[in-house]
């Protein structure tokens, strides 16, 4: 087990460095200079005088060749310093730091009910299988998997917001400032950020429930005289979780390629706005940040589930 | 690991696999209206020329956002005045487009990728793995999203983005079925009889994964037009003149108020198009996938 987790770490270091790698270099190959955007539009580049210029570079080190820059950008990163937002001049660790709970508050109350109200809907499924309480699940599943983010924001804001003016659209409130307010503008933004890994979770939870439910030892249960709860919630349901789990660690890339099209629908001022902000307006050390940011979340995560399995199915053991 | 050893198919009698797809085609009613949805989609795309009652990218301004089934335009017109049931069915166009030609060249690349490396195994298998564990640690959707920034936009950099995302799940789901496939005894024989590697790979593995590679592109190409209608709503997408849905979702974001139908509408048709191809990959997996037959 203990070697096991090392080799994972050490191919997690490996496959990070080569994430950083690719984002650093990529972020490179953006047409257009970067410099431009530091001068945020008003002045044209080209009107500075050459000596400002070379001045400006030599600041955020651009004029060092680009492997250089590399090295110093990841030298960096191990002493905390992510580098400074072209765009907003402030420390990138500073920006993260005010945008991520933003996007862990929205991405975790999204798991959380994606989660609970998918096994639960999937369970309740498979056990009225045929019944119209399946095929009405079913077919919510079916339909929420194909929903595109955006567009079903856009529709809730017109249904709650416009018409029936219950909802206010757009903006985050911290919950410990105002927890009414906070509860009120995410309700919106936590359907839209859940209704795709909720329907995955339900349709996994029912398939795999049905699976068990075949399953010799199930019988047996019934044979014994079993109650029907009882064989449900020991025998079946602990068994039918370990493809989900599986699932719900796929969920948090998904999170986050969701939360880009929530933060910029409902204006919320997380990651995943500042990400696709950062993107369109080649603020490349912020993207570099975001992207190395994710990459270690999912990649610890994508661990922690291969790691659960063992606990929850003997059968798989590692060494 | 896929263990296919004693596989009992020969003693039992032959069903066509085309069968087994009319079969599921015909008596599961979900499979059946996904089936029908996306020949509607297929002919909209082919004969939009002749389905639009207007051009898609005609601007009349005397014709500016009239409502529904006002003046001939039966889902009413963007500001612009241009005709939205037009855009619609020309939209159908590029996201056929962009998705067919997504998923083939990536399910080439990463299927080509896959085998490759899990027959040879050993460091190459080591490399490319790594590779792609690096490439599926982001979201795939941010993946193609700066891809897509990188190159700019329009429709053939938007293809190139979106394969770029989509080659990393291929080679895992390849490579793993090759690591399988490989262990088995026709292979064994095949190597003995002095087959080459291209050889085998090509006529003793590919066939044997061959199903779950259909099944995975049929639900692939619901998620790149999902993903397509996504950059192009973020505006790193298909460029403005073209009807593109997810562009023309945002375009009539602003109307919301007035006219929610140019929004609203194109939302539909991405909804309706990804539900369809989700329905016939699930229905052809069950017809494909040996282990389900008989279960359904």
């Amino acid at each position: 087990m203990a070697t096991y987790i090392v080799r994972r770490l050490i191919a997690a270091v490996i496959v990070i460095l080569l994430v950083t790698l690719a984002t650093f270099f990529m972020m490179r190959l953006i047409p257009g200079d970067p410099l431009q955007l530091f001068m945020s539009g008003t002045l044209n580049i080209n009107s500075l005088a050459p000596d400002k210029l070379a001045a400006l570079r030599h600041e955020f080190g651009l004029d060092k060749p680009v492997m250089l820059q590399y090295l110093t950008w990841l030298g960096n990163i191990f002493r905390g310093d992510l580098g400074t937002s072209l765009y907003y001049q402030v420390p990138v660790g500073h920006l993260i730091a005010q945008r991520y709970p933003v996007t862990l508050h929205l991405g975790v109350l999204a798991l959380v009910i994606s989660t609970t109200l998918g096994l639960l809907i999937g369970l309740v499924a498979a056990l009225k299988r045929g019944k119209w309480m399946d095929t009405l699940a079913t077919s919510l599943a079916y339909l929420g998997q194909a929903v595109p983010v955006f567009w079903l924001g856009i529709l809730l804001i017109y249904i709650f917001n416009l018409t029936l003016h219950w909802l206010p659209t757009s903006g985050y409130t911290s919950p410990f400032v105002n927890f009414g307010q906070s509860t009120r503008q995410l309700i919106m933004p936590v359907i839209c950020l859940s209704i795709t890994t909720l329907s995955s979770t339900a349709r996994q939870m029912r398939s795999s429930m049905l699976e068990v439910i075949r399953q010799d030892y199930i019988r047996t249960a019934w044979s014994k005289g079993i109650s029907e709860r009882n064989i449900v919630m020991t025998h079946a349901l602990k068994n039918s979780l370990i493809p989900v789990i599986t699932l719900i660690g796929l969920f948090v890339p998904w999170i986050f390629g969701g939360s880009v099209f929530v933060e910029t629908i409902f204006a919320i001022p997380g990651i995943g706005r500042l990400l696709v902000e950062s993107i369109i307006g080649k603020d490349y050390i912020v993207v570099q940040s975001i992207t190395l940011i994710i990459a270690i979340i999912v990649i610890f995560t994508n661990l922690i589930v291969d790691i659960s399995y063992s606990w929850i199915d003997p059968r798989i053991r590692f060494n | 690991m896929q263990v296919t050893k004693n596989t009992p198919t020969n003693t039992l009698p032959r069903v066509s696999e085309w069968r087994r797809v009319t079969r599921v085609f015909t008596s599961r009613p979900t499979v059946t209206i996904g089936g029908i949805i996306l020949l509607l989609v297929v002919i909209c795309a082919v004969f939009a020329k002749w389905l639009a009652p207007f051009p898609p990218n005609q601007i009349d301004m005397t014709a500016s956002m009239v409502q529904p089934g006002v003046r001939g335009h039966l889902l009413g017109t963007d500001d612009l005045g241009r005709d939205i049931l037009s855009r619609l069915i020309y939209g159908s166009q590029v996201a056929l487009t962009v998705g067919l030609t997504a998923t083939t060249l990536s399910a080439i690349i990463g299927v080509s990728l896959g085998i490759t490396a899990g027959y040879f195994g050993k460091w190459g298998n080591m490399v490319i793995m790594r590779i792609t564990d690096a490439m599926m640690s982001f979201p795939n959707i941010l993946l193609a999203l700066i891809i897509a920034a990188v190159l700019g936009g329009g429709t053939r950099n938007l293809i190139i983005a979106l394969t770029i995302g989509t080659i990393p799940g291929y080679v895992r789901m390849t490579n793993g079925l090759t690591l399988g496939i490989k262990e088995n005894e026709y292979v064994l024989a095949g190597r003995a009889m002095g087959a080459s590697p291209l050889r085998q790979m090509v006529t003793h593995i590919l066939p044997n994964a061959l199903s779950p590679i259909i099944v995975q592109m049929t639900l692939q190409l619901g998620m790149l037009i999902l993903a397509e209608s996504g950059l192009s709503f973020l505006g790193v997408g298909i460029s403005p003149p073209t009807s593109a849905w997810g562009s023309m979702v945002y375009q009539g974001y602003v109307y919301l108020e007035t006219n929610p139908v140019i929004s609203l509408a194109p939302g539909v048709a991405i909804m309706l198009v990804v539900f369809a191809f989700n329905m016939v990959g699930d229905g052809l997996r069950d017809a494909l996938d040996p282990k389900l037959r008989g279960k359904l």
